[in-house]
Formats: C-alpha cells, structure tokens, sequence
C-alpha cells in the first residue's frame, strides 16, 4: 500500500513537470503557431542551470553556489528566456517548418554542448545532490502542483487578453496581423521567449525532483516528442487540453513502463522500443479521428450579438 | 497625400510595375483601375509596405516612407485591406475586428497579468467600438460566427470593416466589391462615401466594377502593363482610346470603327 501511494506521488509530480512543459509549448505552438521542436533545449537549459546555481561546491562541475532554490527557478526561467532571444533573434523570421528544422538543431546543440563541456556540466556522468526544496516527497508534489497552478493561471490570464488575441491573430494570418499595425516579429519573439522561460522553469523542477540530471535526460524522445504528443492529444491552443493530454498520455507511458519492466530482463529494451511505437500509434489515431485534440480549442457559443 | 513617384517592381524577368507615377489626392476618392495583371495590386503591396520597390519613391504627407514595414505605415494613418480576404479563420468575427485598434495596453503581456482592470475597461470600450462596426455592416448576426465559416462577401465587409476599427486617414482597398451582393454593394458604397464625407477618409479603390468606380471616384487612374495609362475623370478615362485598346487587346477601336 505504501509502495503503492509512493509511486502514485512520483506519478503526479512527474506528470506536474511535464504539465509545465506543455503549457509552456501550448504558448507556442497553441497560441502562436511556432512550430518548436528543440523542447528539450529550453528544458535542458533550465534543468541545468538551476542545478549549478543550488549544487553545493563540486570540483566536477562549474558552480558551487549554493543558492537557494527559489533563485535557481527563477535563473532557470531567465536562462532560457535568454537562451530563446538568441535563437528567436535569428529566427524569428522564419515560418513554422523552417523555424522546427532550427529548433531541432539547437535543442540537439546544446545537449552536446551538455555532454561535451566537462568544466561547466561535468559532461555525460551528470550532476549529483541537487538539493530539494522540501524534505517529504509529498511536499515536493505540492511544491511543484503549486507551480502548475501558477503557470495555468499566468497563460489562461495571457490568453484571454488582447496580447494573447494578437498571438491567435499571428497563428491565423500574419499579413492581416501587419496590416492592422502590429510588429509580427516582436509579438512571435515575445511568444517564443516566454514560452521557453516556462520549459525552463519546467527543467528546474524536473533538476529538483531528481536530485541528479545528466544530458540523457534531455534526449529529443523524453524532452521533446512525449511533450508535443501530450499537448496534441489533449488540444492545441486550449490550456485545460494541455492539462488533460499530459496526464493522459503520462498514464500511457509510465503504465506501458510497469507492464514491460515485468518481462524477462533479455525483452526489457525491446519493449522499450514498442513504448515509443504505442505513443506513436496513439499520436496517429489522434490526427485521425480527433485532430483537435480531447478538449479542442474554445469554440464560441453561437448566440446572437451582443450577448456575452 | 500619397506621392507615388517613379515606382518598379520586377519579379524575375516579369516587369510588374514599370516606373509608375500618380498622386492620391487628400480627400478624395481615386479610382485605380486597368486590366488584370496591369500591377494595381502590386502596386498596392509597395505602398502599404508588404514589397520593398526596386526603385521609386511613396511619399506619405511629405515624408519619404519607401520600404517602410507595414505595421509602422498603418500607425502613420495608412490602412489597406486585400483582394482576397485575409481573416483570422478560427476566430470570431468580433476578435477580427477587436485585434485592430492600436494602444491597446493589454497588448503588453505585463500589463495583460499586472492590470487586469484596466485591460477589462478597455476591452470593454473596443468592444463597443467592434460593435458599432458590425452594426454598421449589418453582420450582427454572425458576429460570434468563426470568420473562416463567414461567406465570401462577408468577408470582404469584415476587410472594410477592419479599416474602420482605427481612425485611419487613407485606406487602400483592393477590389471591396468583388464577391459582394447588389444590395450590400450599395451600401459599402454608402457607406465609403460616408467614411469620405463625414471622417475625412482619402481611399483608392482597386475596382473592377465599373458603376461602382463611376459613383464614387474622383479621379480615376489607369493603369496596364504596370505603368499609368490616363488619369482623369470617370468620362475623360471612358472616352480614351488608349484604355480600350489595354481592356479589350489591340485594334478593338479599330473593330469599334468597322461595326459602325
């Protein structure tokens, strides 16, 4: 029964970090239409820089700080946020596709950088004691629950005023957005930025949780993919969507990982690989049945004018 | 008002304005009108800045604004709409119009979490300003409708209507008629003319309707082949040969003169 409470704890606050995420990419892609496959860039960034900013001294690794916790969220979220003006500034200009081919490339640069530079990262063996917040697991799952809710808020808030009208406008037709005298590349640089702070925010806690990160962690599967498929499952451009899918699709996949973790040791990797092809499968019938998600976006109620 | 002043554009060995010069006068309604691919609507691009010219100058009230991006012309008073109508597909019609008007301070994300009142209270008041437009064009009954749902015509008086969502001084519409029932084309008329009167609207009109053109412009501007033909009044342009000949193809005021 304990075993049982612990696990559905880790659950949640797992299923939290990705919620961040997610809400982060709805701002994105939801809103924006900013096709940016390089989550896990933004995530790592996060991640990472939380960890350097609270680990205690370590000859391993750049940092030493010590710094408290709140301190490390917020450089996480600001690391990010910088680390997306410098990729929107050159950017910025490019339409979806060509923005997801850059996106993916950064992501896949920084995870090397990550793995490669010793002096800053410690490379591929990782930083260890990453401290928490708070001792109890539990906490911890209120802790990050709280962020979640925060973050909800901010972007519902965002949504519904006349910045997050414009952002929709972006993702529905840039000219008519020009033409009624908004600068398109500001507002996407802004969307792009703010959406990146929130996946670092997102890798902060993720650092905190675990205690120790290393560059596998940020593979473009975990970092990426399962984020994209949580927010398009659950419906794109709707922030209660996000919610939904993340938890929906996190079910899947940890559940299919207690199923497989029970096969004899020689099958294990091989059902790791048919995790990844279920998620797949579910993506595919999703676009197909259901394309605007569980909870699609908004639709106005039909009523007459003036109501409302 | 505008000074468009020896302006090309070339797309790849295609010459589609070719050192065009015409002046739109303050107050008035100028007609632009020529045969497809003459460059009107090219034309229309360099001005309001979606195309940079290759050469040539657009002089907005005395100032040079040659290239300049199109979100900066519109705040200088400058507003277009398209030929083909460029609505926010999954978006209601009243969020169309309500992205227009400029300074709003809920546009500013920190002002947006910050200053919720404010935002509201000025949500509010664009809102009724939405309103009054929809009203205007008689869309009250699609006003929460998504406008990619919205009908051809109705999008072409969402365009128009957008023009009105801001206090602009001079409005370039590309082809407001096309698409556009008999009845409500009296009224867009109407209802420009009224924007001219009693706001002091300048337009030019890219039109290919010919009454509508003759009801409300004065001057018309000819153009084919991306250069100016005639312009003049409505009459003046019916009666120049030259415009008959650019409409109907060489030697049809030759076949004019043999059928009588």
């Amino acid at each position: 029964m304990e075993g049982l409470i612990g696990y559905g704890v880790f659950f949640l606050t797992m299923a939290g970090i990705y919620a961040v995420l997610t809400l982060g990419l709805n701002l994105q892609w939801g809103f924006t239409g900013q096709f940016n496959i390089g989550v896990a860039g933004f995530f790592a960034v996060g991640a990472y820089t939380s960890a350097i900013v609270t680990a205690p001294d370590s000859a391993a690794h750049l940092g030493g700080f010590g710094l408290p916790f709140p301190i490390g969220v917020a450089a996480a979220a600001v690391m990010s946020g910088l680390a997306a003006v410098a990729v929107g500034w050159g950017t910025m200009r490019l339409r979806t596709d060509y923005l997801a081919i850059a996106t993916i490339g950064i992501a896949e640069i920084i995870r090397h950088v990550l793995k490669n530079e010793d002096w800053l990262t410690n490379g591929v063996r990782g930083i260890p004691g990453i401290p928490r917040p708070v001792e109890t697991e539990l906490g911890l799952l209120g802790v990050v629950i709280g962020f979640v809710i925060l973050v909800y808020l901010l972007i519902e808030r965002a949504r519904k005023s006349p910045w997050g009208r414009v952002l929709r406008a972006i993702r529905e037709n840039e000219n008519a957005v020009m033409a009624s005298g908004k600068d398109v590349a500001d507002f996407r640089l802004q969307a792009f930025v703010v959406g990146s702070a929130i996946m670092g925010l997102g890798g902060a806690l993720y650092a905190h949780f675990t205690a120790f990160i290393s560059p596998e962690a940020f593979d473009p599967l975990y970092g990426t993919f399962l984020i994209w498929v949580m927010l398009i499952a659950g419906g794109s451009g709707n922030n209660k969507g996000a919610l939904l899918g993340t938890l929906v699709i996190w079910i899947v996949w940890s559940g299919s990982e207690i199923l497989t973790s029970r096969l004899p040791v020689e099958y294990v990797t091989q059902a790791g690989a048919l995790r990844v092809l279920l998620i797949g499968v579910i993506l595919q019938v999703i676009l197909l049945y259901r394309p605007e998600g569980l909870l699609p976006e908004e639709r106005p109620r039909l009523g007459r004018p003036g109501d409302g | 008002m505008i000074v468009i002043d020896n302006v090309s554009k070339h797309f790849s060995g295609i010459r589609a304005v070719d050192g065009c010069s015409f002046e739109i006068a303050r107050g008035r309604i100028t007609g632009l009108i020529g045969p497809n691919g003459a460059g009107k609507t090219t034309l229309f691009n360099i001005v309001a800045g979606f195309i940079r010219p290759d050469s040539g100058r657009v002089v907005l009230d005395g100032e040079e604004v040659t290239g300049q991006p199109p979100h900066r012309l519109f705040h200088k008073g400058l507003v277009r709409t398209f030929q083909i109508p460029q609505e926010f597909g999954r978006m209601t019609l009243l969020d169309n119009l309500m992205v227009v008007p400029p300074g709003q301070s809920g546009e500013n994300l920190l002002s947006a979490w910050l200053r919720p009142v404010r935002v509201k209270a000025e949500e509010r008041r664009v809102r009724e300003r939405a309103d009054e437009v929809i009203e205007f064009l008689q869309l009250g009954h699609v006003a929460r409708e998504l406008a990619g749902n919205l009908s051809g015509g109705q999008k072409k008086l969402l365009e128009l209507g957008r023009t009105m969502m801001t206090d602009a001084r001079v409005v370039l519409l590309d082809e407001p008629g096309a698409g556009v029932n008999r009845t409500l084309l009296g009224k867009l008329c109407e209802s420009i003319r009224r924007l001219n009167t009693e706001r002091g609207y300048t337009f030019c009109i890219i039109e290919h309707d010919m009454d509508v053109i003759a009801r409300l412009c004065d001057p018309v501007v000819v153009m084919a082949q991306g250069r100016v033909l005639t312009q003049g009044s409505m009459d003046h342009v019916r009666a120049n040969e030259e415009v008959l000949e650019a409409y109907f193809g060489g030697g049809a005021t030759a076949r004019r003169e043999e059928a009588r």
